[in-house]
């Protein structure tokens, strides 16, 4: 107890860096981005430092406000898929045994890992005219002529499902890979048809990790503007596209900032519900 | 169990194809002879020969090596000191600080990059490596931290406790008892910041300077403006990279268990 004082002393000496790094170079941009969001930009270059709740109007105003909604419309659409696509994979991936789980599970990390602009650029050369698909296609005779599918719509969405399917079956498999199968095993013995053993059991069991899932896609499916830039030319914008024009283009920071922040509000509301719904601190799957 | 079909299996495998077509595609292609990469012009290496006379190339590899290592270093100090000194105390600002220091885990990266460049400009620092590491530990922080703290709460507390009272002080127990214990989460969540730092284009985009170039901002680039066969070739390399790294990771996560 003599050297209490001193091993806190230490104690605070470890805990300083992470207290100083985020307080500094996470509170506070943070911070400065909330007060950005109520200024106005200078004439030229710059921000003047004066109230004004302009940048939120702007928001409000249609052109921006359409972007908001057709961003929120791809990643709505990009999130069913994947949810369609990824649950059974997890589901299935959970019920495999062992040695399985644990090959399948490095198959799945492999890509996961992979940079992601290297995984678009596969889907370039699918997708280009006269590309892969193309061929195929004309060679079963199903089309005619090349389809001409990079810098259209569904490139984009394909793009979105093909980034982040990961996170879904990630999340799902670790919800489903806890469960207790022999649950299921007794609903169907009490008479349950497959389907609602299903519904009633084995979806509420999993209902942790697909929700986290959706998290997980949904948000950054706002953001990747890479993606709708590199395969979709420029016709698809999403928030983060804009939000980049707005601060790489046009440099107007303070309408970034209230863009962003309005993004963010929606993604910490996301978080919270989930945390709401599921009494969980966590995201599942997120490690 | 008994009427199992063998519909899963082919599901998964068809996905499985699917996800891996494209970056088949890619390696394929970054031996192709020919410059249209939708002809085929015979197998050949001179893809990776123009790639490795590429001198703006080599630049940005070094640099994304340098970013890596130092990003990932800088995040396992802090966050392993962190983690570490967060379960000896119960100050009111604990509960605060660790909320903000995993914000940037939850935050999409597109207003983590908005915000960094905004709030670095505002600071007057000079735009290039600094603030691309700044940034990047930003990010790579939550992870050590994370895989620190799971580590830490799966510990037997009695052997910190048995040093003290043989009378070890508080570095002593630090360096002797705690640090070899949660070195393999320390290892993981450096391995695994490495890999988001070298993969990413976000944040990087915003940060960087007029002059630093990282290999994604290039493959980047190259993409949005016209791509040669060389971006394949970079791409293949950094791919077999990527498995190599995957695999150690695989292969110390079984040697632990």
């Amino acid at each position: 107890m003599r050297n209490h004082g001193r091993s806190r002393a230490g104690i605070w000496l470890m805990l300083a860096p992470l207290y100083l790094f985020t307080l500094l170079f996470v509170a506070g941009p943070l911070i400065y981005m909330v007060v950005l969001s109520f200024q106005q930009r200078a004439e030229v270059w710059g921000v003047v430092h004066t109230f004004t709740l302009d940048n939120y109007k702007n928001i409000l105003t249609p052109v921006y406000l359409q972007t908001f909604v057709e961003s929120f419309k791809l990643a709505l659409t990009s999130t069913a898929l994947i949810t369609l696509i990824g649950y059974p994979f997890g589901y299935f991936m959970a019920k495999l045994p062992a040695i399985w789980k644990k090959r399948m599970m490095l198959l799945i990390m492999i890509p996961f890992w992979t940079n992601s602009l290297i995984r678009l650029y596969g889907w370039i050369i699918i997708f280009r005219a006269n590309g892969s698909l193309d061929k195929i296609l004309m060679g079963l005779g199903l089309t005619d002529s090349p389809l001409k599918l990079l810098y259209t719509y569904p490139a984009v969405v394909v793009g979105m499902v093909y980034a982040l399917l990961q996170f879904m079956i990630l999340a799902v498999y670790s919800s489903a890979e806890k469960m207790d199968w022999s649950l299921v095993e007794a609903a169907r013995d009490l008479g349950a048809s497959p389907l609602r053993a299903f519904y009633t059991v084995t979806l509420k069991m999993t209902l942790p990790g697909l929700l986290s899932g959706i998290i997980l896609t949904f948000i950054p499916s706002m953001g990747l503007f890479f993606i709708a830039d590199i395969l979709g030319g420029n016709k698809v914008v999403l928030v983060g596209s804009l939000i980049q024009d707005q601060l790489m283009k046009a440099h107007n920071q303070p309408f970034a900032a209230a863009l962003s922040l309005v993004l963010m509000v929606l993604t910490t509301l996301m978080i919270s519900l989930y945390k709401r719904v599921t009494h969980s601190s966590e995201l599942e799957g997120l490690l | 169990m008994k009427n199992r079909t063998k519909l899963p299996n082919i599901y998964l495998g068809i996905i499985l194809f699917v996800i891996y077509l494209p970056i088949v595609l890619v390696v394929v292609y970054s031996f192709n002879e020919s410059k249209i990469s939708s002809v085929w012009g015979g197998f050949s290496l001179r893809w990776y020969e123009t790639l490795f006379r590429d001198k703006d190339m080599f630049e940005a590899l070094v640099n994304s090596i340098v970013l890596g290592l130092s990003s990932s270093l800088a995040a396992a100090i802090i966050g392993t000191l962190g983690a570490v000194g967060f379960t000896k105390i119960t100050a009111r600002t604990k509960n605060v600080v660790e909320y903000i220091s995993m914000l940037p885990m939850m935050t999409p990266e597109i207003i983590l990059g908005m915000v960094f460049m905004a709030f670095f400009s505002l600071l007057g620092l000079p735009f290039g490596m600094t603030t691309l590491i700044i940034g990047h530990t930003a990010f790579c922080i939550p992870y050590i931290y994370m895989l620190v703290k799971a580590r830490l709460v799966g510990m037997d507390k009695s052997l910190p406790e048995a040093a003290r009272d043989l009378g070890a002080s508080e570095t002593r127990v630090f360096f002797d008892i705690t640090l070899p214990l949660i070195a393999p989460a320390i290892a993981s969540g450096m391995l695994l910041s490495f890999a988001m730092s070298f993969d990413d284009v976000i944040i990087s985009l915003f940060v960087t300077g007029v002059n630093v170039n990282t290999l994604p901002i290039k493959v980047y680039t190259s993409l949005k403006t016209g791509v040669t066969p060389e971006i394949n070739a970079l791409c293949t390399l950094m791919l077999a990279f990527t498995i190599l790294v995957v695999t150690v990771s695989a292969l110390l996560g079984r040697k632990k268990s």
